[in-house]
This record gives C-alpha cells, structure tokens and sequence, in this order.
C-alpha cells in the first residue's frame, strides 16, 4: 500500500484498502475557521430542529480553530461571525481557539504546521480546501464543508473513497531564484485545473529530499488548484526535525510500503525550472517570466497559506534590499510567529525601507474579502493560490501568480520580473 | 423530475464566481441566493425559476470548500447541475448537505441541450430525457455510496451501519 492506503486502512480498521474502496475513516484533528464555523453553526441549527443532537462533540481535544478569512474584523457582520465563533468553542470546550490580538494566530494552514497542529500518519479534515497544504508533515489532509465537518464533529469519522495516486518525482534541486511555487505552478500548468481531480497528489524524489517542509507545503497547497483530493510527502528527517522544534514528541511517521502502486507516474525536472506565473483566470494558465504579457501592474501582494510564510517572506525580502517598490505592495505574514521572527531578523525593515506596506495575518485579499481587495481594471501580481475572475476583488480586475521572489521583483519594476533580471 | 435548462457552454466555472468571497460572511441562505453566479451572469437571481437545471461544462465549481455555493444555488430553486465532470468539494457538498443533485453527463447531452430546453431526470434509469426536442440521453450512474446518501436525504440521514 502507498501511504494515503496505509493511513486509511489503519483510520477505517481495515487490514487494507484499494483505490474506490468507501471506507468510514476516524479521524484525528478537525479545523474550522470564521467562514466554515459559522457555517457549521447553521448546519446544528438544522439538525436540531430535526431532532438529531448536537450538544456534544465526539472529542474537543481534536478540534481546533482558526481566525483568518475577515480579520482583524472588516465589518460588522464578520465581527458577529467572530462573536459567534468565540460563543462556539467556548460552549463546546474546544481550548485550542487562535483568536487575532490574543498572541499566536493566522492562516489556519500556516498554524497546523506553526504551531504543529496536525502530526504525520494523521487523518486531518478542515472546512477549507487548502487543507491539502498540510500533507506536506505526511498526513492525510483533507478540506470539507460544513455539513462534512458537522457530521465529523458529531460523530468522529467520515466516508472516504480511497483515491488513486499521482506520483510526482522531482528530480534535483531547484535552482537560485526559482522557488516551489513555480514548480507546482508548472505542474498545474502541465496537468490542468482538473489533472489531480478526486486523486491524491504525492510528491517524491530528490527533489523533495533538497527542498525545505516550508517549500514541501507550497507544493501540497496548490494541489488544490489541480482538483485534488489532497497533497502528500512522505515524512522525513526534515519533517521529524521541523515538527521537533516545535515541540512535538512521539512522532508515528507512516510511509509507504517498498511495492506501493501509484496509478500514474509523472516527472519532472526541478533542477531546470524557471520562474513562472499563472495568467488570467486560471491557476493551469501557465507560462515562464520570460514569456509573461508586458502589462503594466497596480499592485504586488505577498500574502496567504501559499505565499507568506517565513521562507516565503525571506525570499521577497532578499529581492527588495536597498531597493523601492515601484507599484502598491502589501506583505501581509501569515501568522504571528512569522511576523515576529520577520521582525527580529530585520525583514520588516526591509519591506518598510522598500516602501511596502506590512499589514497582519489575513486570508485578506487573496479571497477578495479586505486588505486591499482590486477595483476594476486594477491588475495583480500575487503569491497567492487563485485567480479566478473577482477572486480578489472586481470581476474585471486581473490576478498574475507568482512567486514571492517574482511578486517582489515585479514589485520593484512595476511590471513581470524575473528576479534574476534585477538590476 | 422536471425543469428547464439555464445553459453556461464552458468549463471550470469555480465557485468564486458561483458565490464571490466577500459573501463568504453571509451564512443567511435566502440572502446568498441573492448573490448565486453573481461573478459570471449578474442576471441569473431575476431569470431563475423554481425547479430549474444548470448545465456547463467540465470542472464545475472548481476552487474553494465553501458550502454557500451549492446552497446559494439550490436556494436559488436549482433542482440539479448537469455538467460533463465535478470538482469534488463542490460534489460532495451538494450530495451530503441534499442541497441539489449533480448529474455527470456526456458529450451528446451536453450538445443537445439548449438553453431553456424542458428536461426530465430519471436517477432510477439513468436517463435524462429532453422533452422541447425528444432526445434522450445516458447520465452516469452515482456511485453506490452517492446513490445511498441521495436516497437516505443526506449525510446525517445516511446509515452507515445498516449496509
């Protein structure tokens, strides 16, 4: 079995699984946030008054929540969700609540590896589809909605079709300036916006050896982008380390077994990336830097689970040194303890002397929710994960891709930069 | 069950266009469906009837786990999606919140129904047939878990145990 069949057959008491098998699979941590909380209020809301109970969840202590899409609260409304969600986990007793402005909080699936939320071998679902992001520790991570999640607070499991593979070797280590995103931008780009649909995404090789966890979870981030029902790595040392630092002990890493089947082998070449964006409206609508259309940018936004965090900011900040952004530019951390470590390590200085603005952790206007979101016409070059039309704003405004080192550069020119170009 | 087609010809409308997100803050079902396909055909909440059909292309509704979109549809009086394929959150969603069925059809079905063709779906036989222009066509059978949760009326009215 492939480690996505050993983790389901191990959760639904299986002594095996196989690709279409439905299994029931007990699950080990379940993550809501301001959006899917409220949501999963209206879904209790509904079963009461069909009389089914809800006034206990199967196990608080594998809850957690996250505060992110709209805070800090843009408006009244998203502050009654916050209101709401705070009533909720108090009710219930779920002690593990990231609430902004009391200490550590952020983008849910920066905290599930910040704050080491989630452990490799887990079974772990959110109400958001970049729940996938979080594979990267080796866990079987999944986004939901909010009856799904409902019905795993209440009852502890929920039905899986045991998916096929998709294995991705990389092969070599990526090249200065070219980043993860890129590479996962050019797998999209390759296997199309339905390429992984309903399948596991599981990356490999000595790609994956070189690269950094921060890296691993851009990769399993946009697996999203490509339909999937979840990214994956296999735990490693790195993982082990990373996961340690943090202060995570008695680490169960599942792996696969030596005779794993994969129903589709792809490789790819990192050692020969090259940046990359994705173009209007399509995460798959791909090409290198040096290919990008001459537009003339509004703005660059370096933010969101994808592209804000710690790795991510040090990279843009290696770009803006001693140089001044030409264009609108937000760096927005992804948490807390991102933003902190940006401080003590002088990054904010450099995006302030670069003329940047820093704002908190956010999902923001990646989503089109606030903090920037783009008027009409107003074109984007951003490190986060879509770019559908209005995804972060107008209709008719115009989201780019990219990397955090091409987001920057680009930041500095006003137009699509390869950073290596910079002067 | 009947209705009439409201027809997007493309692929991958994703749900930031089905429900925007900055109506993600909206957990008021009536008011979402006030917002449904807001980002692709501002239109659609005066020209939607009662008991109406979506049917596009491949993909649909690509992007993000947000729930609100198959509840602004289906509280918007869509019946049912026929579209050539699914992402699978919004699949899921719609199946185990019985907010309305998604239908897998073929390529011919996709090409012979127009917009504002009468349709009836019959689940038990797998066909979907055109009434305006007396075709019929093969839907892809749900898989058995689907067709159990469909029937039972839900995830929470689906028993596992029972099987």
């Amino acid at each position: 079995m492939n480690i996505v069949e050993k983790i389901l057959s191990r959760a639904s008491g299986k002594s095996s699984v196989a690709p279409d098998d439905v299994v029931f699979a007990d699950v080990d941590k379940v993550m809501m946030h301001d959006v899917s909380g409220p949501g999963v209020l209206k879904v209790f809301d509904k079963l009461k008054k069909q009389g089914i109970a809800v006034d206990k969840l199967f196990d608080p202590t594998k809850v957690w929540v996250a505060e992110d899409h709209f805070v800090p609260s843009a408006d009244k409304l998203s502050a009654e969700n916050i209101v709401k969600l705070s009533n909720f986990t108090k009710n219930y007793g779920i002690e593990k609540h990231f609430k902004y402005g009391m200490g550590q909080y952020g983008i849910c699936h920066t905290l599930s590896h910040e704050q080491a939320m989630v452990m490799p071998g887990d079974v772990y679902v959110g109400g958001d589809s970049h729940t996938n992001t979080t594979g990267a520790l080796g866990a079987f991570a999944v986004g939901l909605g909010h009856t799904d999640i409902a019905y795993v607070l209440l009852n502890g499991n929920i039905w899986f079709k045991v998916p096929e593979t998709y294995y991705f070797k990389l092969n070599g280590k990526l090249p200065d300036h070219v980043m993860a995103k890129d590479l996962i931008l050019k797998i999209i780009g390759e296997i199309g916006n339905d390429g992984g649909a309903y399948r596991t995404m599981q990356f490999g090789g000595s790609g994956i050896d070189d690269m950094s966890v921060e890296s691993r979870l851009t990769l399993c981030n946009m697996t999203t982008e490509a339909g999937a029902k979840n990214g994956i790595v296999e735990p490693d040392q790195k993982v082990v380390d990373y996961l340690s630092a943090k202060g995570a002990t008695n680490l169960n890493l599942v792996n696969g077994d030596s005779d794993a089947e994969y129903s589709k082998i792809f490789e790819f070449e990192s050692s020969e990336m090259e940046p990359m964006i994705a173009k209007p409206f399509s995460p798959d609508n791909t090409c290198v830097v040096g290919e990008a259309p001459s537009v003339e940018l509004d703005k660059s936004y370096i933010g969101s689970c994808t592209g804000a965090k710690y790795e991510d900011l040090e990279a843009a900040a290696k770009v803006l040194k001693g140089r001044k952004v030409k264009i609108r530019t937000e760096v927005l951390p992804a948490a807390i303890s991102i933003y902190q470590r940006a401080m003590e390590n002088g990054l904010l200085k450099i995006f302030l002397d670069a003329g940047v603005t820093v704002g908190p952790p956010t999902c923001g206007a990646c989503c089109g929710a606030h903090m920037g979101v783009l008027a009409k016409d107003e074109i984007c070059i951003s490190t986060t994960n879509r770019n559908f039309p209005g995804r972060m704003g107008h209709v008719e405004s115009q989201t780019y891709l990219s990397s955090p080192m091409v987001a920057a550069a680009s930041a500095v020119t006003g137009k699509i930069t390869d950073p290596r170009d910079l002067k | 069950m009947k209705g009439n087609i409201i027809k997007y010809a493309r692929d991958n409308i994703d749900t930031d266009v089905i429900i925007p997100g900055q109506y993600l803050k909206v957990h008021d079902y009536a008011e979402l469906a006030t917002h449904a396909m807001e980002g692709l055909d501002p239109d659609f909440h005066s020209k939607v009837k009662e008991g109406d059909f979506i049917l596009s292309g491949k993909n649909f509704g690509c992007g993000s786990s947000r729930e609100h979109a198959p509840i602004a549809l289906s509280h918007s009086g869509v019946k049912a999606i026929l579209a050539l394929s699914f992402a699978r959150i919004f699949y899921r969603n719609s199946v185990d919140g019985a907010f309305l069925l998604p239908i897998e059809i073929d390529q011919d079905a996709y090409d012979g129904i127009s917009e504002g063709d009468e349709i009836d779906i019959d689940v038990s036989k797998n066909e979907i047939k055109n009434i305006t222009k007396n075709q019929t066509y093969k839907m892809k059978p749900f898989s058995e878990i689907i067709g159990k949760i469909i029937a039972a009326g839900g995830l929470f009215k689906y028993k596992p145990d029972q099987d």
